[in-house]
């Protein structure tokens, strides 16, 4: 399935730009960056499951905040891009 | 059912890969060209000067991924695998029917019952959609002494006798495969196998796929913890991937051949994209590679119906499906291997 992660981290201190960093790297691991704090993950539900517990564990809910869209399987059709960066499909012909 | 996973090609020189996090990142010239989640593969193929760090080999090897090395012409050299795993009592039931000159029989039969209706079927289809550009009447001939091959498949016949009416297929397949052509025919002319150096354009492309086509086989095969070495139809010899060559024998036609033929017929190779060398040996340009890769690629997400299972699956995961039929043979759950038939 398809998920879209967006998040938004308090920076304020260090610890908050330490979050920020753990927070980007979880998602890096399951995903691809597509803008500064939005990440496309093709995960299965196993994997979904280690990558928001991850991510859970890395915010504070008091200050941060996470978003979740789920895309199902299908999301070919529920994604424009428009203007720069455009996103590289990961389940279309990888060949560089 | 089992994910359809990607495959990574990596055809630019000097490109390093390494591992990032539980991503595979792709390095070129100092610059981070690509970062993928290692989840979404399956393998890794790399041609020519591409290297691979260590860390990157081992996380391979953890997540199941197959990486092999590739001559930038697409020449098989190495392949790097992990520790062995999978079902050690499914492996050596396996070697027990290899050492068993009936079974081996019964296995080899069923396979070539695959590549023969395959092959037929590929034929026919020409000569349906294409009556009247090509020669039907040919075709129709030759699809007709495979009808005859394949009938002969007694079962009971040794291995010996079995080889013999492949090599019979082969060569009615073969002799019309020229006709298969509709596109740039005086460029394509296809007249006979060549390999190791492949002689003309079409040998050259066929090769190709077929190096591709194994390196999938083969981790279908491993995936599904059999031994991709100890093959049936292809006996045991070091370095040769037997039960991988076996199994790819029905996807052949299907997979490769057609595949090639629609890149010359509707002119997304073209002759210009190859060079002939001093020895006749024929060679596809950077350009042309990269194309037969993405059109390969995206031959493999095509759906279609599995003819035993019933169920819709990219043809990319045919091989995995069959891999997982002939476990299934070997474990006793199926009383025969059955082939992958293409309509």
């Amino acid at each position: 399935m398809f998920v879209l992660v967006s998040y938004d981290v308090k920076t304020e201190d260090g610890d908050g730009r330490r979050r920020l960093r753990r927070i980007a790297k979880a998602c890096r691991d399951y995903g691809q960056r597509v803008q500064y704090s939005v990440f496309e993950c093709i995960v299965d539900p196993a994997q979904w499951t280690k990558l928001r517990a991850r991510l859970l564990r890395e915010m504070n809910s008091e200050e941060d905040s996470l978003r979740f869209y789920f895309l199902g399987s299908n999301w070919q059709r529920r994604v424009e891009h428009v203007g720069a960066k455009p996103a590289l499909d990961l389940e279309g012909p990888l060949v560089i | 059912m089992k994910h359809y996973l990607n495959t990574l090609y990596v055809t630019t020189q000097g490109a390093y890969l390494a591992k990032d996090g539980e991503c595979v990142l792709v390095r070129v010239e100092g610059e981070d060209r690509l970062r993928l989640p290692i989840h979404g593969l399956g393998g890794i193929v790399c041609f020519g000067q591409v290297s691979c760090s260590p860390f990157l080999l081992g996380h391979c090897a953890e997540n199941g991924v197959g990486v092999s090395f590739l001559t930038e012409r697409g020449r098989f050299l190495a392949r790097v695998q992990g520790p062995v795993s999978g079902n050690v009592l499914l492996r050596r039931e396996q070697y027990r029917r290899a050492d068993d000159p009936a079974a081996s029989a019964a296995a080899a039969r069923c396979l070539l019952t695959g590549k023969i209706a395959n092959c037929r079927a590929v034929l026919l289809r020409t000569a349906r959609d294409h009556e009247d550009k090509v020669n039907a009447g040919a075709l129709r001939g030759a699809a007709e002494r495979l009808t005859d091959c394949g009938r002969r498949l007694d079962p009971g016949l040794p291995l010996d006798v079995l080889r013999g009416i492949e090599g019979e297929a082969g060569n009615a397949y073969f002799e019309v495969f020229d006709h298969l052509l509709t596109n740039q025919k005086e460029e394509f002319r296809f007249s006979g196998r060549s390999r190791r150096p492949p002689l003309d354009r079409i040998n050259c492309l066929l090769s190709f796929f077929y190096v591709l086509l194994a390196h999938d086989v083969r981790s279908a095969l491993e995936s599904v913890g059999l031994d991709p070495a100890v093959g049936f139809l292809h006996r045991d010899r070091p370095g040769r991937p037997g039960l991988a060559l076996d199994l790819m024998e029905e996807f052949r036609p299907v997979l490769a051949d057609r595949l090639a033929l629609s890149l010359v017929n509707l002119g997304q190779v073209q002759a210009r994209g190859f060079r002939v060398e001093e020895n006749g040996a024929v060679r596809m340009d950077d350009d042309t590679r990269k194309a037969v890769l993405v059109a390969y690629q995206k031959r493999k997400q095509e759906e279609m119906r599995h003819p035993f299972l019933d169920e819709k699956a990219p043809l990319g995961l045919m091989p995995y499906l069959q891999a997982l039929l002939f476990a299934r043979w070997l474990r006793g759950d199926l009383d025969g291997y059955p082939p992958f038939l293409w309509r």
